[in-house]
């Protein structure tokens, strides 16, 4: 073969470079996020149960926001029968009222941006008295 | 290769039969047999599991009921200040950035006389009229160009009349405002939050790319309430269902002789000028 030594040490030089994220990362697990729910002094239920809200409250909002813009039906009756008026920044963050520790933790660590944020108000987290 | 008569023929007829065979046939003969609408589960039903119970979406019971929302403007009693009140309202409420120069947004603005009404024209008309700045917003109309021409229905008539949009729908495409003879919509050219003054934390501000207009205060309507201009303009503004023989609006378009803003394009507007 020829050049043998300069291709030998391009293809070294190449994997290293290739396998930098692998290897540069292992052992360094991201922390796995922890979502901070709101006080029971505020809320101890949501509008459905933790496991469906946990993988689905996409949907969930999806089909309130259809309801609300297109259909005009803003009361939400929640499976225990509790009334809820429809309403990401006036419902859901009256409880999540602080979105850097609810929202933010599993976005972040998925590296999903949800664009709810680019219209949607975000209340500013109350101060704890 | 040719094809002659008879093979011709042979192939027509199979394809027939195959297309026969096939959804078109079953359209054909047993109409209704493939649609999957009536069974097809509500939304509420797909996106929640059996075990989670029965949930329910349902309007607000103290929402305005009308069959047909429309506005009456009385020129006699909108002073300049209960107009700039109305502005000043609807801006603050519904977080309307202030953007100087040609990529302003509005909602409800003022216009001259000759601007609401170009094709009235007339030199010697009242100086007072002519000289009026005349309160405009969304006409609401009854036959909206702007719903017809938009590619993704994000803009849609509701059944009670309001033109609404679906800010989550808009691509932006801004034909709705090219079908618009009233320029009653905005496209937001830039992200609006820097230009909004103070912003209002119960009210959704809108994002780059989409086009904005009046929507008669729908979520103010949703939970009983009258829009914002109509509260605030001391009378000025009248706001009700159209369709009720018996509103105040009904009674103020039989008293008074009432003008709309360009009726000659089969629009339909719904906003009434009493002059």
């Amino acid at each position: 073969m020829y050049d043998s030594g300069k291709i030998i040490t391009g293809l070294v030089i190449f994997l290293a470079i290739f396998t930098y994220p692998l290897w540069s990362n292992m052992g360094k697990a991201a922390p796995v996020p922890k979502p901070e729910l709101p006080p029971k002094s505020v809320a101890t239920q949501c509008v459905a149960d933790t496991n469906y809200m946990r993988t689905s409250h996409m949907t969930l909002l999806n089909v309130w926001r259809d309801d609300v813009v297109r259909m005009g039906d803003r009361v939400y009756v929640s499976a225990n029968g509790k009334a809820y008026n429809m309403s990401l920044t006036n419902t859901c963050l009256e409880c999540h009222s602080d979105k850097v520790k609810f929202c933010d933790q599993c976005h972040n660590y998925l590296a999903v941006a949800p664009f709810c944020w680019d219209c949607h108000q975000v209340p500013k987290p109350k101060e704890k008295e | 290769m040719g094809v002659d008569r008879r093979k011709f023929l042979k192939l027509a007829g199979v394809s027939a039969a195959l297309g026969l065979g096939g959804a078109t046939g079953f359209q054909l003969l047993r109409p209704g047999a493939l649609d999957a609408a009536e069974r097809m589960p509500t939304p509420y039903q797909m996106i929640f599991p059996k075990e989670q119970g029965n949930t329910d979406v349902m309007p607000n019971p103290k929402r305005l009921k009308g069959r047909r929302w429309g506005m009456v403007i009385d020129m006699r009693k909108l002073t300049p200040a209960k107009a700039r009140a109305a502005i000043e309202a609807c801006d603050y409420y519904h977080n309307v950035p202030q953007i100087p120069g040609k990529q302003n947004i509005k909602w409800i603005w003022t216009a001259p006389y000759i601007n609401v009404f170009p094709e009235t024209e007339n030199p010697w008309a009242d100086p007072e009229i002519k000289n009026a700045q005349f309160i405009v917003m969304c006409n609401h109309c009854n036959n909206p160009p702007c719903v017809r021409v938009c590619p993704t229905k994000a803009t849609f008539q509701r059944e009670d009349g309001i033109v609404m949009m679906d800010m989550h729908r808009c691509i932006g495409c801004r034909f709705c405002m090219a079908g618009c003879p009233y320029g009653s919509r905005s496209f937001n050219f830039r992200d609006p939050r820097p230009f909004i003054k103070k912003e209002y934390l119960d009210y959704p501000t809108r994002s780059k790319g989409v086009v904005e207009k009046c929507t008669f205060c729908a979520e103010r309507l949703a939970v009983g309430k009258l829009p914002y201009c109509a509260e605030v303009s001391g009378g000025a503004m009248v706001f009700g269902d159209v369709d009720d023989a018996g509103s105040e609006l009904r009674q103020l378009l039989r008293k008074r002789y009432s003008i709309r803003r360009k009726p000659n394009l089969g629009t339909d507007p719904q906003v009434f000028y009493l002059v």
